[in-house]
């Protein structure tokens, strides 16, 4: 038999490894993090010498200093927002009236097109890359950021488009038929009723297009070539040299270029939470 | 306000036929109730009315224009919804005013027309609330308020109660009668509610595999029904259907069921001795007989339901259930037996092949259609 004293016990104990748990995944998610962190304000001097210590016993700023004005890191950064900034717009949009076309219509071929857009994403991205700068070349896209846009758009819109259909999907047609009915034509009222009410799918999708664009390299390394137009992930590799790397200076640019993918996140959780929690209040 | 008049409208989906030809006239001011089982049609007819669904072939008008390819918002025609289908992210007043600004209408006529229909209503209070800080009863009537607010050709209601308690739906039931009688204005209303339909109907539309099975005022509908189909679905108690076989001789009558046991009937000129007939009577037109004054057949009690106003008895007779319907208190044993008498008069009888009622002399032709 189970006393009061006993089940509260039982409570403590049961919610304790709860939060044990949580915390444990919590860490080691974010140690790699930390020691980024840690290892960016680690003196030059100190970082072989000191051993393994969870702290360093001196910190400096010198390896920031050093990454925003000696090395092009802005610069590549300034790519890398461009880039991110432009692709998740351009994939954003694509989506939103794609997934809408697969959520609304019916129209001859839609099963094609969503095989086709599937199969678009089983294939490895290597084997794509000569193909696509046999395309770009001519064109006078490869060396430009306009051609990673292009290509960051092409690959990363069939997800996009999925993600956003089931967003349209949750959304009752009655609404945009009851809009129809009051004086719209159809797209007014997907832009007028059904897009105000997808803003929690169109943060979700802009998060997930911004942070792959964001930290894509395979491309961005084989299809540009210039200084001018490297992305960041291209800039983290110019730390390594050929007779040695330059850890304090790359973490340092590593937390640096967390800051915009946490700024974009913080900025769209308003509605990343509303979305999560939508269900639970609608009915 | 204007009346619809809807000419051999047929929709199918590829191959599949939803609707077969539906002609259908409704009167200027008319309350029209189209009811039927889930998937008879009734829904697809209202949407094809509304614009949201296309017409296969024939013609749908609204005041004397036909508007098979107009767009639904070129219809002026409202329509409440099911799920109400409100504007989450827009408040009470919003929502009203969205299609008066969708017609740029002036701020203070909008305004004044909102006002309006909210006192109608009783949603003075509720007009800066959003839709999820309503209650069921009170969405429903948001979605009726942005309807009027409309004064459109015509109004369509596509089973906007079934969301309700049944308290709520018998009081919004006669709140919309009530709005009707007011506003006169045309109105579809599509149900599979047969009290509903009884209750709110000028003339009901009895649907049936994308098939008008009869159209007529509720009681011509309840007494004289075209054909077992809309006989069993209009009424509750529902109608008891006994098979026999149809045996007249001069003026007089009768069915003579499995059983041998024969039940009067009035004769039918579309009836021939010896043909297959179902006999339906409603549970209210049957007696039980306990004094012997009339004739009457014997049948087992097989269970009691006590309404209070009323009793329900359940009795077998030649192996079939009857339901019975009774303002008396009949003291009754279950497992007893019990002489039951069927009205005659009330007694309808069908052509079990066609299912069509076989029409007793001198009854006019003028409710059948099929």
């Amino acid at each position: 038999m189970s006393t009061p004293g006993n089940s509260a016990l039982r409570k403590t104990v049961y919610w304790g490894t709860h939060y044990l748990m949580i915390a444990a995944f919590v860490v080691f998610a974010l140690f790699p993090l930390y020691w980024l962190l840690k290892v960016s304000v680690t003196p030059n001097d100190i970082l072989y010498t000191e051993g393994v210590r969870m702290w360093p016993s001196r910190t400096t700023w010198d390896n920031y200093t050093f990454v925003m004005t000696q090395s092009n890191f802005p610069h590549y950064f300034m790519n890398s927002v461009i880039v991110s900034g432009s692709t998740a717009f351009f994939t954003c949009i694509i989506a939103a009236v794609t997934g809408y076309a697969f959520s609304r219509f019916r129209f001859r071929g839609k099963i094609i097109i969503v095989a086709l857009m599937l199969i678009t994403q089983m294939f490895p991205l290597v084997m794509l890359i000569a193909p696509i700068f046999r395309i770009l070349a001519p064109l006078g896209l490869t060396d430009s950021l306009t051609g990673l846009i292009i290509v960051y758009t092409a690959f990363n819109v069939p997800f996009a488009t999925f993600l956003m259909q089931s967003f349209f999907d949750g959304i009752p047609k009655d609404l945009e038929e009851a809009a129809m009915i009051d004086g719209n034509t159809r797209f007014e009222a997907f832009r007028r009723i059904i897009l105000p009410l997808t803003l929690p799918g169109i943060a979700a999708t802009l998060g997930f297009v911004f942070t792959a664009a964001w930290s894509e390299l395979l491309f961005a390394l084989m299809l540009v070539s210039s200084e001018s137009a490297s992305t960041f992930p291209v800039g983290l590799l110019s730390f390594v040299s050929k007779f040695g790397v330059d850890f304090g200076q790359m973490m340092a640019a590593g937390v640096l270029a967390l800051i915009p993918a946490c700024a974009f996140f913080l900025l769209i959780q308003r509605y990343l939470v509303q979305g999560l929690t939508a269900g639970a209040v609608k009915g | 306000m204007a009346s619809i008049e809807i000419t051999n409208a047929r929709k199918s989906y590829g191959a599949v036929d939803v609707l077969h030809g539906i002609n259908l006239d409704i009167q200027d001011g008319e309350f029209i109730v189209l009811v039927g089982p889930s998937g008879c049609g009734k829904s697809t007819l209202l949407r094809m009315i509304a614009g949201l669904e296309d017409i296969t072939s024939g013609d749908i008008s609204i005041g004397g224009t036909v508007i098979n390819d107009l767009q639904p918002k070129d219809r002026d025609i409202a329509m409440v919804f099911q799920s109400y289908a409100l504007y989450p992210h827009m408040s009470v007043a919003e929502n009203m005013s969205y299609a008066l600004t969708l017609r740029k209408t002036a701020k203070e006529k909008v305004a004044s027309a909102i006002e309006n229909v909210a006192g109608v209503l009783g949603l003075n209070a509720l007009l800066e609330r959003r839709p999820k800080a309503l209650s069921g009863g009170q969405r429903q009537r948001v979605a009726m308020g942005r309807a009027i607010v409309r004064q459109p050709q015509a109004f369509l209601f596509d089973e906007p109660l079934s969301n309700l308690d049944a308290r709520l739906r018998e009081q919004m039931r006669t709140e919309i009668r009530k709005l009707h009688r007011r506003l006169g204005a045309t109105s579809v209303y599509v149900t599979h509610d047969q009290i509903e339909a009884m209750t709110m109907a000028d003339r009901i539309v009895a649907m049936y595999n994308g098939i008008v099975q009869q159209v007529g005022t509720p009681l011509e509908i309840y007494d004289r029904p075209a054909n077992i189909f809309v006989a069993s679905f209009i009424g509750s108690p529902a109608m008891n259907f006994l098979e026999g076989i149809y045996q007249a001789e001069g003026d007089k009558a009768a069915i003579t069921l499995e059983d041998g046991t024969v039940i009067p009937v009035l004769p039918s000129p579309q009836a021939e001795n010896g043909q297959h007939i179902t006999l339906g009577a409603r549970p209210e037109h049957i007696d039980i007989v306990q004094d012997g004054s009339r004739p009457a057949v014997s049948s087992n009690v097989e269970l009691i339901e006590p309404m209070g106003l009323s009793t329900l008895v359940h009795v077998t007779l030649a192996g079939k259930p009857v339901k019975i319907f009774t303002l008396a208190r009949p003291d009754l044993a279950i497992g007893s037996q019990v002489q039951i008498a069927f009205n005659m008069d009330k007694t309808h009888i069908f052509d079990r092949q066609s299912e069509q009622r076989l029409l007793p002399l001198n009854e006019p032709r003028h409710t059948q259609q099929t």
